[in-house]
């Protein structure tokens, strides 16, 4: 008898490949290219408005996808991970602000913030802040190195499951309290805004818009190619293994704490990125981005897409935003309660979430 | 470094694999493999190891009994780095001092645990869990880039015929009866090629000709490996007709084979009397 087969590890489908294709495709080139070509009144030009919105449900679908490869694959809830995502956001802001240059209200070199508090120069903080390539450093930098220095103690002290949770929740909030004051010196409950340019480009030029639209696409696609490399590999079942039996991984040898812990920092990286993304084309950033609600509702969209799937990441932050979207200009007074009835219904009829419902149909 | 360390060494060499950390071989240069000498736990006053001293002998298959509460499962928490002792030392040969190691680096350094309860990863199939508990390099990074080979594909299918699970190498380790799941778990063990096995009521749950097959598997392995074995099943230890230890109130009470143990004043009184 021959030996049993490895377990089929193939990276995707051809149909899934299919249809990742057909998605670069649209974003990458299609809908750039019907904007730049098209008058606005044309049927296929997409408006401000609907670009906007897309381009923003793929900066929440990154960091769907992070919550996934943490929550889904390794076990560990967080609900904090609007912090990572807002000190992306924020490392991406502090540029911007400085390439308004003397364009603000108060046609200063400081951003408007900093001259109303009467500062004359700017904190030590924000040295560099006017040089791009170190806003990139930052962005990937900042979100990690604090999930890195969070998690080295959390997972030393073997802190699991609720606690973990709970703790992460506190860490967002208290950030959101510091980042409120104004002498933090983050622009207080204002945060930052009226951003003008970008590497010179002006935010306001369809150019620049398709640009970083096209570019949030690339970014989503590779996080998800990553996500499933990362997802697939032997350090994927290691972290599946922990999340089911950790003192099993342990005693077969694995230090699992290297391994959440490099999962975990890697789930904070993707979300500054897609902080980063986010706050060029949104136009603001606040700390209202580290509510705890809003790290819960992130929670909210994979459970509804189906935990441990990734594609069911960016489906449930898909179709979360989208309702959100309609629901806040409909009928604003109910979106709440959608939102906490959809979480009731997915929890007791759909543990496995809409890609749950998808596979038990293919049967 | 003595003949028999390095025939031990030798042994796990010639499989292509060496997991013990390098620069760190087990010295058996006195015959025995592992130490525990004067070891005390105590959980909130309630000493669950008391002043224990044992010690097993490289190839050696010991039997542990004892009644509840006697600190079986605490020895081993003890010695697998799970629980710490509070006075005492634990020692892998000569030279290894386990009382400053971590789960992870005891497994590495060849002791492999099985759990009264079956402890398998349920989530993925029985060929996966086989797969990570193999023997070798173990780091984040190493996993990352690691590629499936032919070699492992081998190894594990050797295992499953061991293990008698062939037919199901897909199966979700979830989906397997109770049996198979505590067959699973041995066989996960032998993947780590531990120089030790400690084996928490290994017979637990199975039926008769299940617990028969898992004694003659535990027979074939004395040798080449040593191994501890708790049990309540008095049969099964008989069956494995080997060295006893009878722990009691978190220390050594009698040590023999077992028709001394079962004749002994003492023992008998701790099971049947008060």
């Amino acid at each position: 008898m021959d030996a049993p087969a490895m377990p089929d590890n193939s990276f995707y489908s051809r149909q899934a490949w299919l249809i990742l294709g057909l998605f670069a495709a649209v974003v990458l080139f299609v809908i750039p290219a019907l904007r730049l070509a098209l008058p606005p009144d044309n049927p296929l030009h997409l408006s401000d408005y609907y670009l906007l919105m897309l381009g923003k449900f793929m900066c929440y679908a990154i960091v769907a996808l992070a919550m996934d490869l943490i929550w889904g694959y390794a076990g560990i809830l967080s609900l904090g991970h609007g912090l990572f995502f807002a000190l992306g956001g924020y490392s991406m802001g502090m540029y911007l602000m400085r390439e308004i240059g003397a364009e603000g209200q108060y046609r200063s070199l400081m951003p408007d913030f900093m001259v109303f508090l009467d500062w004359k120069e700017f904190p030590w903080y924000w040295a560099g802040t006017e040089y791009f390539s170190l806003a990139l450093l930052k962005i990937l930098l900042v979100p990690s190195l604090l999930a890195l220095i969070f998690g080295w103690f959390a997972f030393r002290s073997r802190i699991k499951g609720v606690y973990f949770s709970i703790i992460t929740q506190a860490l967002t909030f208290a950030f959101m309290l510091l980042f409120f004051r104004n002498d933090t010196g983050f622009g207080g409950n204002n945060g930052f805004t009226d951003f003008k340019r970008i590497l010179g480009f002006s935010l306001a030029h369809p150019g620049t818009r398709v640009a970083l639209f096209a570019i949030t696409g690339l970014a989503l696609i590779l996080t998800l190619l990553l996500c499933r490399y990362v997802v697939l590999s032997k350090f994927g079942r290691v972290l599946a293994a922990l999340r089911d039996a950790e003192s099993r991984t342990m005693f077969s040898g694995y230090n699992t704490r290297d391994y959440k812990l490099f999962a975990w920092t890697l789930s904070a990286l993707l979300c500054g990125i897609a902080g980063a993304l986010y706050v060029p084309q949104v136009g603001i950033i606040n700390p209202s981005e580290m509510s705890p609600a809003n790290s819960i509702e992130i929670a909210i969209w994979v459970a509804v897409g189906g935990r441990g799937t990734l594609a069911g990441a960016i489906l449930g932050a898909a179709i979360v935003n989208g309702a959100k979207s309609y629901f806040t200009v409909a009928w604003p007074e109910f979106w709440l309660y959608f939102l906490g009835a959809l979480f009731v219904v997915v929890t007791l009829y759909l543990p496995n979430g809409v890609m749950g419902l998808a596979r038990r149909r293919e049967r | 470094m003595t003949g028999e360390a390095m025939e031990l060494n030798g042994g796990i060499e010639s499989t292509g694999i060496s997991h013990v950390i390098a620069g760190e071989s087990i010295d058996v240069s006195h015959r025995a493999i592992l130490y525990l000498e004067g070891v005390t736990v105590s959980f909130d006053g309630f000493r669950a190891l008391n002043d224990l001293s044992f010690s097993i002998d490289v190839g050696e298959l010991r039997c542990v009994i004892g009644p509840n509460g006697a600190g079986k499962t605490t020895m081993m928490d003890v010695i697998t780095g799970k629980t710490r002792a509070d006075a005492g030392t634990v020692f892998l040969g000569q030279t290894i001092d386990l009382s400053r190691r971590s789960e992870y680096e005891i497994a590495r350094l060849g002791i492999g645990r099985k759990f009264q309860k079956p402890s398998v990863f349920e989530n993925l199939s029985v060929w996966e869990n086989l797969e990570l508990a193999l023997s070798g390099p173990k780091s984040v990074w190493h996993s990352l880039f690691h590629k499936r080979n032919s070699e492992e594909a081998d190894r594990i299918d050797a295992m499953l015929r061991r293990i008698n699970l062939i037919e199901r190498p897909h199966a979700p380790a979830g989906l397997l009866s109770h049996g198979q799941k505590q067959w699973l778990e041995i066989g996960m063990l032998l993947m780590q090629e531990p120089q030790i096995l400690l084996l928490d009521e290994p017979a637990a749950g199975m039926s008769d000709e299940e617990t028969e097959r898992t004694a003659e598997l535990f027979r074939s392995l004395e040798g080449k490996h040593s191994l501890v074995v708790v049990e309540h099943d008095m049969d099964f230890v008989a069956s494995l007709a080997r060295k006893v230890t009878v722990l009691h109130e978190g220390r050594v009470l009698v040590e023999g084979s077992m028709a001394e143990v079962q004749n002994n004043a003492q023992v008998v009184e701790v099971y049947l009397g008060r």
